[in-house]
């Protein structure tokens, strides 16, 4: 490889660190300092109290100045804890950051075992290991990376909207895509939301509205990404923009084609199959944008060549309704992207002995919320399949497919309050109903939810401890003629028991939308065993993710209510305006290159990359890594047939220098390498 | 304890997860064999096959690689490639008459310290139980030449 470097001239300065005797307790720390002072290159070698100290770091630096050191190695704790101090040490010793390497003799070393004689013996070998690489270290530079101002947000559910406003409102644009006909995701289709019970339309739709007339705003509903290319500050997107059939210059949002268009659907999605919808259609009535759109499956002009029943009514001139409109893709560059693609419901069908589909009475938590929401398809009365009759019993099953081995593992979080919500609006809807809750555990952590449970407790709702085994339409006794019963043992009096009731309620888990892996592909990041994506660290990071310049925000990371969803879309809102406005960033130069003259062409490396960071020149017949999209990985450095790739600060030399200095009491005289 | 054979382990950890697992394994002050020596790289797919056979040849017992649970990688995929790479190299390794015990992959994620400590006992057990690798004598055979061994051609998938 091109090394620059001449390793026989290397003036090598070691520092063994006691960290207090967190180090030294364990390690000798002196003998490892003198042994060292006798390996070749080493000029100076030293051991000291704590070397991230103001001191330590000033014994460096002196050195670095009197003793002409061209490279130095800390043994003490984790780079994860110092490299950076230690780095900017060397810089104001006048070495470049990256001539500095460091042993990891703590966490891996003294704090996992009390056998001093093996723990000196290892903290050698990692010394030496550090040793031996930080010859063959060469200079880096940081790469200075621009910030485009504008930001992407997908999803435009509560978290979405919360992150594109508070950018919006800071003075940055955002482009907003959103893939069903509006935004307002699930928060749309709740009634009341816990604790306090305000009204989801009342709190949302204002927000909604910001969104749709923010000058800051370019809201692309009806809408998906399809391509996202580049790296933190300079992505390109192609956004497929759906054919709406409508147009939405002209359109006044009037509303008249909806009412004369003949022909009824089931509304599957917003209405969740309860109700109906036209051909044309507007999710629901405070829809932003307010523009309908046409659904070309079950349209009879598209299908049939006959109709136009909206264009023939359509009052605006020149005419809205433009059945002859095309997908669009639009392409624009952005800065940062923040996801915030929200959650499915679980399948409750997967549980079939809970009777979903096949027993008429038994019901999803959405479809009750609905039914329960004054503009709903009962208009608030909450009634049997029917739609007429009022249920005298409402049994609340928690944790469908939530905290279950066969299912999902974890928690989903929000059903035990929900569930919690719905027994209050039925005590609240129809006073005289009994009302069973059927929990595992009650999980009620957060302001004022705990005191939300209380509140039910007085309401004299039935609370059963139990997961539900089955809920069934087999009677055994008269009383349970015509009922659904719900077979559950009661751990807190040790019983099984059968309650009858009216009305079966599931409150399933929320889970990660059926599409999240191809979304973390799209967007280059990971995503975790249930889907959910991943964060960049699970406490200090939340928001950021693996991927430099992509944010995450609300229940697309895991299970969450509506204040949490908010407080993550500001989140990651904050972490983007903080990159805005430094407008430059320097990126670490761990990165990938291809020496030109001795690359073979095969291409293994092309496919090799996940970030499609490497060209093929057809002319030259050779590959090339694009730095600025290079993570650092170094896969194709180790894939490379030819040995022609270099990984920055990761070179073949320095690891395999590494290997032999962290061999070195066991290594076989002298084979040569 | 003196006469007990102490084979050396090294190990290649992802900086992401699996190097972060062996330092919250220190934090925590999980006590594990001191057998194992750590190397740091970015990812697991940068573990070139060759550094596990310079490891073997130059006196390592045995070999952990180690990187994030699939669908984890900081990198979106390079632990599959490293498993590819690993099953291959597998392969080679049973035809060169070292045992499946010497080199092993492990999926530790940045906050199983325990998982990571209780494999490196765990394979540090297994190899002591095989005894010294001797890479000279077993691989390259007694044919008396101290010869320098043909760097492997990594193999791709
Ligand atoms: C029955 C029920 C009752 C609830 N009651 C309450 C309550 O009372 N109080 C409370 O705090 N919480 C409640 N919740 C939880 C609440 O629904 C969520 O916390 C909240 O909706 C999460 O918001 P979000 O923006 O993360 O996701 P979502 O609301 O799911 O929004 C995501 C948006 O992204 C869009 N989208 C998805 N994928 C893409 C893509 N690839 N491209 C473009 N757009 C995409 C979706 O169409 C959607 O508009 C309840 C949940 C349920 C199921
Ligand atoms: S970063 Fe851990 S395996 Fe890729």
């Amino acid at each position: 490889m091109s090394e620059k470097v001449n390793p026989e001239q290397e003036r090598v300065g070691v520092y063994v660190c006691h960290c207090g005797s967190n180090i030294a307790k364990v390690v000798d720390v002196e003998d490892v300092a003198t042994w060292a002072a006798d390996l070749p290159n080493v000029e100076v070698s030293r051991d000291y109290k704590f070397m991230c100290s103001s001191l330590g770091q000033d014994l460096i630096e002196e050195d670095i100045k009197e003793k002409g050191l061209t490279k130095v190695v800390v043994a003490s704790c984790s780079p994860h804890m110092h490299e950076k101090t230690f780095r900017v040490a060397c810089e104001r010793g006048g070495l470049n950051p990256f001539m500095f390497e460091m042993a990891n003799i703590r966490e891996h070393d003294s704090w996992t075992t009390d056998d001093e004689v093996a723990a000196t013996s290892k903290a050698k070998a990692l010394t030496n290991a550090a040793i031996e690489r930080v010859v063959h270290h060469q200079p880096l530079e940081q790469l200075p990376v621009e910030i485009n101002p504008n930001t992407l947000v997908v999803g435009g559910g509560i978290a979405g909207i919360s992150a594109t406003l508070e950018l919006a409102n800071a003075g940055h644009h955002v482009y907003m895509v959103e893939r069903e006909p509006t935004i307002g995701g699930h928060m749309a289709q709740l009634d009341k939301t816990f604790p306090t019970l305000d009204c989801s339309a009342c709190i949302l739709t204002p927000k909604m509205v910001d969104v749709g007339q923010h000058p800051n705003i370019t809201l692309l509903t009806w809408s998906e990404v399809e391509k996202v290319d580049g790296f933190l500050g300079n992505f390109t997107v192609n956004v497929r923009k759906k054919a709406r059939y409508v147009n939405e210059e002209h359109c006044t949002g009037c509303g008249i084609c909806i009412e004369k268009c003949p022909f009824k659907v089931s509304d599957d999605i917003f209405e969740v199959g309860l109700s109906e919808r036209k051909v044309i259609y507007r999710p629901f009535p405070q829809a932003v944008p307010k523009y309908p759109v046409i659904d070309k499956e079950n349209c009879v002009y598209f299908q049939r060549g006959k109709c136009k029943a909206c264009q023939i009514f359509c009052p605006t001139e020149p005419n809205s309704i433009e059945f002859e409109q095309e997908d669009e893709i639009l392409s624009f560059d952005v800065g940062n992207i923040i996801l915030a693609t929200g959650y499915d419901l679980f399948d409750v069908k997967k549980i079939p002995q809970y009777g979903y589909g096949r027993l008429a009475n038994v019901f999803t938590s959405l479809e009750f919320e609905r039914m329960v929401n004054a503009s709903g398809p009962t208009e608030g009365s909450i009634v049997l399949r029917d739609m007429e009759s009022t249920p005298k019993s409402v049994a609340i099953v928690h944790c469908v497919g939530s905290r279950d081995e066969n299912y999902h593992k974890y928690c989903s979080k929000v059903c035990c309050m929900y569930s919690l919500k719905f027994a209050h609006l039925v005590h609240e809807r129809i006073p005289e109903a009994e009302v069973y809750n059927c929990y595992i555990d009650m999980r009620t952590p957060g302001k004022g939810y705990e005191e939300f449970y209380n509140r039910l407790l007085e309401e004299e709702t039935n609370f059963i401890r139990g997961k539900v085994a089955e809920v069934t339409d087999a009677a055994r006794i008269p009383e349970e003629e015509g009922k659904l019963i719900v077979q559950v043992e009661d751990t807190l009096i040790g019983r099984q028991r059968r309650v009858p009731v009216d009305m079966v309620i599931l409150s399933p888990a929320m889970e990660a939308r059926a599409d999240s892996k191809e979304i973390s592909q799209l967007f280059k990041m990971g995503c975790d065993f249930d889907g959910f994506f991943v964060e960049r660290h699970p406490k200090l990071d939340p928001v950021a993710t693996m991927t430099d310049g992509i944010y995450i925000a609300g229940a697309c990371q895991g299970p969450k209510d509506v204040p949490d969803s908010v407080a993550q879309g500001a989140a990651a809102a904050a972490r983007v305006a903080g990159l805005i406005n430094l407008g430059t960033v320097m990126m670490e130069p761990v990165r990938a290159s291809i020496n030109q003259d001795e690359c073979s062409g095969c291409k293994i490396c092309n496919n090799m990359c996940p970030y499609n960071a490497i060209i093929f020149h057809e002319d030259r017949e050779v590959s090339e890594v694009i730095t600025a999209l290079c993570q650092g990985c170094g896969t194709c450095v180790a894939a490379c047939p030819s040995g022609v790739i270099t990984g920055a600060h990761f070179t073949n030399d320095q690891l395999f220098s590494q290997i032999e200095g962290i061999l070195w009491d066991v290594r076989p005289e002298k084979v040569t390498a | 304890m003196t006469e007990q054979f102490e084979p050396v382990i090294v190990g290649f950890l992802c900086n992401w997860c699996s190097y972060r697992a062996a330092d919250l394994a220190g934090t925590a002050r999980i006590h594990y064999a001191p057998n194992m020596r750590p190397i740091r790289v970015m990812c697991s797919g940068r573990v070139d096959p060759q550094f596990v056979l310079k490891a073997l040849r130059e006196g390592a017992d045995g070999v952990l690689i180690a990187g994030c649970h699939p669908g984890e990688c900081h990198y979106v995929n390079g632990n599959i490639k490293a498993l590819r790479r690993f099953m291959l190299l597998k392969a080679m390794l049973r035809q060169m008459g070292v045992e499946e015990d010497r080199v092993q992959l492990l999926w530790a994620s940045a906050s199983e310290g325990i998982i990571l400590a209780r494999k490196v006992d765990q394979m540090t057990e297994e190899i002591r139980a095989l005894g010294p690798l001797n890479w000279s004598e077993k691989v390259i055979g007694g044919n008396g030449h101290k010869v320098a061994v043909a760097e492997p051609v990594a193999e791709e998938v």
